[in-house]
């Protein structure tokens, strides 16, 4: 029985951990599948969000309150991220397009740390968020149950909106072909919009989520969740939805594997083992589980 | 044609010339550097070299062969680490290191060996590390190159016996000089620069160009691009020895991704795929960080006071990269090399 009972908790870990991956990996699938942009940038607008919500929470406001406007304020830096930065290289090699997004990070860490200071604040997580649950012998983390079912909610969202609604279609459409959406009336612009829109958007209420989850909030928080989500989305294959959601809680579930089977002394490497993984699987399936191999045609 | 054939000389002939001249001028320079300048200028220097080596070497394999690596600092810490273990004088080592493997501790040896252990190491793992990275390409050899950055960062905080984990490795003899610097950068862009001519470097561009075309010409693109890879690994890791004993104390932060993206800056602004490009971009870069660093100190403009605004180089530097990719987006000199030759000589031209 307790054999069950911890695996069971344990599968809640990693579909809990599995979740925010997976929210973060579709923003950059989106962009990606597009743009052919990898948007290390992404990680910031968590930092964003999350310092707004800390801000007005600490002004008073109620949860509710900060958590939506920490959301807005992610989903507008990612708009105006793609206007400033992104926009004028659009097209470019994907090196430049990858280089500029390190240096939009970098640019917003530093300002970051100059608003803010480099030290990281207590983040103020209503008790809701932070309470253990006890299901008999279970005890889960409220917070865990949440993302996965805030993640379950925003994914059905998001599979009616990109099979549903025309924007949606536009965008899958874009993302397969440029010029031939382009030829058939799609406004790019609008698409790529949409695109870093609904990413940036994903990024806040991951934002949230993690700030509640280690607790505080601090000009590099981004960081690792972005590389995360980067291991997940190539994991899953670059570009592709499905594959991001795939990639996401497959990094999760890996991620709790490696944390319960490595022997103690080889833990604080785990994550050399997951980029370890990472590399091998890369080697049998170059473009991901779900890429599709992109043959460039002679 | 014999017309050609001496005006094709006499362009050699100047570009030796030059070449000479050119390296006339950097000897003189750094004498006079050695000489007379304060010792924050020498410290510029040699920083201006180290920079240089990183830049060149890391322009061999992302440059030339288009497999753009996030991954090349992994290869300096290596060297870094390697070399300052071994030259750790072993009084230090029972302190700062009493783990250590018993045939390590009692080893200390001089700067010169240190360094090309520490380099050999670096290519040895990368050549294991090419034989499946190399196979990939486009976005995804960047991911999984950044992905060994995160490999060697994570092996660098945790292996406490070998590196001293998360705290600062410190007492590393402070050999590095002016002209074991320039030594190695003269090395280091002869060699590169050789390649780039060679054979191999004509394969590693045109795999760098159309990867389909080259297979079918025969060239085995990832035994070039492996061949590339592993030599710039070398020269990281001269570079991360080098930068050990010059800076004597460090911890494994030092060696991650601002350190990464500031190479790359250097990189993309001079050029990629040119070898004067990155020297060009690397002296710029450098003069610009360390006039903006002082900047940031705050200043006295008579009237005006500038406060102190720590941090805002590195925003600056990171709105001046934006710049260069948009307006700029193939560097100073894109994949050309700088030609001496042509500033003393006028090519006659031939009309046929």
């Amino acid at each position: 029985m307790t054999t069950f009972y911890y695996l069971l908790q344990q599968l809640i870990n990693a579909v809990s951990i599995g979740s925010l991956y997976a929210l973060m990996a579709i923003g950059l699938a989106m962009v990606f599948g597009i743009l052919r942009l990898i948007n290390f940038a992404h990680g910031d607008l968590i930092m964003v969000g999350s310092y707004t919500a800390l801000l007005l929470l600490v002004a008073g406001l109620p949860f509710g309150a900060a958590a939506l406007a920490g959301i807005a304020a992610s989903t507008l830096a990612g708009l105006i991220m793609e206007r400033v930065a992104y926009r004028p290289i659009r097209g470019a090699p994907d090196v430049s397009m990858l280089l500029t997004s390190f240096a939009v990070t970098i640019f917003l860490e530093n300002a970051a740390i100059l608003l803010f200071s480099p030290s990281s604040r207590p983040f103020p997580a209503p008790p809701f968020l932070t309470r253990a649950l006890e299901f008999g012998v279970l005890r889960i983390a409220s917070l865990d149950l949440i993302a996965i079912v805030v993640a379950g909610i925003l994914l059905v969202l998001l599979t009616l909106f990109v099979t549903r609604t025309m924007a949606g279609i536009a965008m899958r459409a874009a993302a397969q072909d440029l010029l031939a959406a382009r030829l058939m009336g799609v406004n790019v612009n609008r698409v790529i919009a949409y695109a870093f829109a609904i990413g940036s958007m994903l990024a806040g209420v991951v934002g949230l989520l993690w700030s509640a989850r280690v607790g505080k909030v601090d000009p590099l928080m981004g960081f690792y969740p972005v590389l995360k989500a980067f291991v997940a989305s190539v994991i899953g294959g670059l570009g592709s939805l499905p594959g991001a959601v795939l990639g996401g809680y497959v990094l999760g579930t890996l991620e709790i594997l490696l944390q319960g089977l490595l022997p103690p002394a080889l833990t604080p490497f785990r994550d050399a083992f997951v980029f370890v993984a990472l590399i091998i699987l890369l080697l049998f399936r170059p473009n991901g589980i779900l890429g599709t191999t992109e043959r460039e045609k002679v | 044609m014999a017309a050609k054939e001496q005006a094709g000389q006499a362009s050699r002939l100047a570009s030796w010339g030059s070449a000479l001249v050119l390296i006339a001028l950097v000897i003189g320079g750094l004498v006079a550097t050695e000489l007379v300048a304060s010792a924050y200028i020498q410290r510029v220097v040699i920083g201006l070299g180290i920079s240089i080596i990183l830049v060149v070497s890391l322009n061999l394999s992302n440059g030339f062969t288009g497999v753009f690596s996030l991954g090349h600092i992994g290869f300096m810490a290596i060297g870094a680490y390697t070399a300052a273990i071994l030259t750790l004088p072993i009084s230090l080592k029972q302190v700062n290191l009493p783990d250590l493997p018993s045939w390590l501790a009692r080893v200390e040896l001089p700067f010169l060996p240190a360094t090309l252990i520490g380099g050999v190491v670096a290519l040895l793992i990368a050549f294991l590390v090419g034989l499946s990275l190399m196979r990939l390409s486009g976005p995804y050899v960047s991911v999984a190159t950044m992905g060994f950055l995160v490999i060697v960062q994570v092996i660098l905080i945790n292996w406490d016996r070998m590196t001293r984990g998360a705290r600062t490795f410190s007492g590393v003899p402070p050999y590095t000089t002016l002209w074991w610097v320039w030594g190695w950068v003269a090395l280091t862009v002869y060699v590169v620069s050789r390649l780039a001519r060679s054979a191999y470097g004509r394969q590693m561009i045109a795999a760098r160009d159309n990867e389909i075309a080259a297979q079918a010409l025969g060239i085995n693109v990832t035994r070039a691009r492996l061949l590339a890879f592993c030599i710039s690994a070398f020269f990281t890791a001269v570079a991360g020895s080098l930068w050990a004993h010059f800076i004597t104390s460090f911890s494994p932060k030092a060696f991650y991704f601002a350190q990464t993206f500031s190479v790359i800056t250097m990189l993309v602004v001079g050029g990629m795929g040119s070898v004067s490009g990155s020297i060009i971009g690397t002296a710029i870069i450098t003069l610009l960080s360390e006039a903006l660093r002082n900047a940031e100190r705050g200043m006295n403009l008579g009237l005006i006071h500038i406060p102190p605004v720590y941090g805002a180089s590195q925003i600056l530097m990171a709105v001046i990269f934006v710049l260069v990719i948009i307006f700029w987006p193939k560097g100073l000199l894109g994949d050309r090399e700088l030609n001496l030759g042509r500033l003393f000589i006028k090519r006659r031209r031939e009309v046929s």
